[in-house]
């Protein structure tokens, strides 16, 4: 197929489609190229700049790690790389924990994301027309202002006089207040709120889209509200879920701000060993491979996962 | 107390950047390109040197020696005087990032103190790189109020044991007691209370330092090196490790909210670090005569004094002494007396190994893993 015939009749595009198609390239191809030279330009190479440093040892010179080409005495060019930086990794139970906890932090989000987030989807993918939009637009009124002063808010609400202690106990409900900064649970609340746009958005996408006729039938086979919902409407909504759970999940297990100015001292997560290997010791090389392993970990699960819903789809 | 508002350094600094900006629009090409501390300077100052001298100041901050590091190892910062404190800058010498002083075009180091200045030359010899620009102690800032209330009022409060003592901090912990989230300050302060010394980088103290820390952790309620300003000035905690400056300009903004919040600050007897930041000009820096003359110009005695009397963190210069004011000048807070000089001690810059072994039992500290 040629590119021309796809493409507009208009002279310059004719050319430089008949050039384009002479020299191998296709429209498809071309519409294809600038996603991948983003993705070239702004994923691979700075991931590949990484992979290269975490290969590198730490070094006090500008930049701090070693050269990987360097001349050897005899003068002959030779690379210097070694996977000592992932041994290492593997050496400190620091890591592992650190990995772990911020999966356990990003899953437990992700659920009560999910719990929170779900009713109000579905609440507003049922909503008649005018009220619906508006409701969207509260979902989404509030990324218009920072998320650090949102943050920063929550710190207000949750400080020993901040809002909730002060107001608890003027009404005599509690007569210390209750320590809800600096703690895990501070850090939960923080999360599950920045993120819950990104939930309740893909699935109130998917929720508009489900057919009510579906649904009348169930009922008129007589499944109860609760059959159905748990039968019909939660199944056909399982695309929506885990786009949402994957959009709170990915960026919560990264998550730096959130944890350093709502949690505690023993709140570990790993976007904070990353920033002291980098700032306080120094060690570029330990912390690129920290990121990369990162990656792999998040990547991982999510290609099995996309493996898993296109078998679905074929079967 | 002065009624000087310390609040209000942020909005000046940033309408005189403002001025600035809009002048070397006017003045051409000569510029200086200056990244120091936030709140850590007078707007006056900047003004009068583009005024006398036509170069326009781009003024730029940072709030850690970390962020400042990280932009100058990555090279070509742009920066054309830079503020790091001297345990860093001798690490940073040491990767090549600065270009030696030229004496000829900075005749006032002659205005500065040869005692103070000698104590920094332990990090950069003969004071080849830089000069110092203010300078402070690490201590304790405390709620006066609420450190007597559970203390009792003759407790004398200059000590380490506020913090490491479990049976003292735990006095405190309900009233929140919080620690400088740096290692390179924390651990110092650890050895000068066990009696070891301040400047060891011997594993084994490390390591005993780490656990006789973890175990009074339990009664810190966070690590963090800014955070604790606000929450001292609110009331929300009532003792902190802090820089002198720092603490003092808590104490200030708690007495200009009037909420009844009284802060003061202490040197620890047991000895506490005293710490340098030097003005020094990166290697790459593109303009590196305009830097000389900012420099010079700062270590002018009516400069150095205008900074002090503003920021409250006392300077080196010896012959601007006289200008520094009443109350500022024999604050042993902030100048501390000639008996108190005795018990500080300078920092140590860690090689990488120990730099290693700090940060990972730092973590251990921090998190209790």
């Amino acid at each position: 197929m040629s590119a021309g015939n796809a493409l507009t009749r208009s002279a310059p595009w004719r050319g430089t489609a008949w050039v384009m198609g002479k020299l191998g390239f296709s429209g498809r191809s071309l519409v294809i190229a600038i996603p991948m030279l983003w993705l070239g330009v702004f994923f691979l190479a700075p991931f590949f700049v990484l992979g290269r440093i975490s290969l590198a040892e730490a070094l006090i010179a500008r930049p701090p790690y070693t050269p990987l080409f360097d001349r050897a005495p005899d003068g002959s060019l030779q690379i210097i790389a070694s996977l000592e930086n992932y041994r290492f990794l593997m050496t400190d139970a620091l890591y592992r924990n650190a990995y772990l906890s911020s999966i356990r932090v990003a899953l437990v989000s992700t659920i009560f994301a999910l719990l929170i987030g779900y009713p109000i989807a579905y609440y507003i993918a049922r909503a008649p027309e005018p009220k619906r939009s508006v409701l969207l637009l509260m979902v989404i009124l509030p990324f218009w202002t920072s998320f650090l002063l949102r943050v920063y808010a929550w710190m207000g609400f949750l400080r020993s006089n901040g809002v909730i202690n002060n107001t608890l106990m003027s009404l005599g409900l509690i007569d210390s207040p209750i320590q809800m900064m600096q703690t895990d649970f501070a850090v939960y609340i923080g999360i599950v709120y920045t993120y819950l746009p990104f939930m309740i958005l893909p699935l109130y996408a998917n929720l508009t889209k489900l057919d009510g006729a579906l649904l009348e039938a169930a009922s008129d086979l007589g499944a109860s509200p609760m059959v159905t919902f748990f039968t019909v409407t939660l199944p056909l909504s399982l695309p929506g879920i885990v786009a949402g759970s994957m959009l709170v999940f990915i960026p919560a297990i990264g998550e730096y701000v959130i944890p350093a100015l709502l949690g505690g001292p023993d709140t570990l997560m790993i976007g904070r060993v990353l920033w002291d290997e980098f700032f306080s010791s120094r060690d570029w090389p330990v912390a690129s491979a920290v990121a990369i392993v990162m990656l792999v970990l998040v990547v991982a699960p999510i290609m099995w996962l996309q493996s898993v819903q296109n078998r679905r789809e074929e079967g | 107390m002065t009624e000087r508002k310390r609040s209000h350094v942020n909005r000046v600094v940033v309408a005189a950047s403002a001025a600035v900006v809009l002048q070397s629009g006017m003045a051409g090409a000569e510029t200086v390109n200056v990244f120091n501390w936030s709140d850590y300077i007078t707007d006056e100052v900047l003004q009068q040197f583009t005024e006398e001298t036509g170069i326009a100041v781009n003024y730029d901050v940072y709030d850690s020696n970390d962020t400042l590091e990280a932009r100058l190892l990555a090279g070509s910062s742009g920066f054309d005087v830079v503020v790091p404190t001297a345990t860093f800058l001798q690490r940073q010498i040491a990767a090549g990032v600065y270009q030696p002083l030229n004496r000829d075009l900075l005749p006032n180091l002659a205005n500065m103190d040869p005692a103070l200045m000698a104590a920094a030359a332990s990090h950069d010899p003969e004071n080849e790189h830089a000069t110092i620009y203010m300078w402070g102690t690490t201590g304790i800032g405390y709620n006066i109020d609420m450190v007597a209330e559970r203390l009792g009022e003759d407790f004398e409060v200059d000590t380490w044991a506020m913090i490491f003592d479990p049976e003292i901090a735990s006095q405190l912990a309900d009233c929140g007691i919080s620690w400088l989230d740096a290692p390179a300050d924390m651990y110092p302060a650890a050895f000068a209370w066990m009696g070891l010394d301040p400047q060891s980088t011997d594993a084994a103290d490390f390591e005993a330092a780490t656990e006789m820390m973890v175990a009074a952790r339990e009664y810190v309620r966070y690590f963090h090196s800014s955070q604790y300003i606000s929450d001292l000035a609110n009331g929300e905690t009532c003792v902190a490790v802090g820089w002198s400056g720092d603490v003092l300009q808590a104490a200030d903004r708690a007495e200009a909210a009037g909420q009844g919040v009284n802060v003061w600050y202490a040197i620890p007897r047991e000895g506490a670090m005293q710490w340098f930041d030097m003005m020094a000009i990166p290697a790459d820096a593109p303009n590196p005569e305009n830097a000389h003359a900012f420099i010079n110009f700062i270590m002018r005695p009516e400069m150095s004094a205008a900074i002090t009397n503003y920021v409250w963190y006392p300077n080196a210069n010896a012959a601007s002494w006289e200008m520094v004011d009443e109350e500022i000048f024999t604050d042993p807070a902030i100048f501390p007396t000639a008996e108190v000089t005795e018990t500080l001690f300078t920092g140590v810059t860690y090689d990488s190994r120990t730099d290693r072994t700090a940060t990972r039992l730092w973590t251990r500290v921090r998190t209790g893993q």
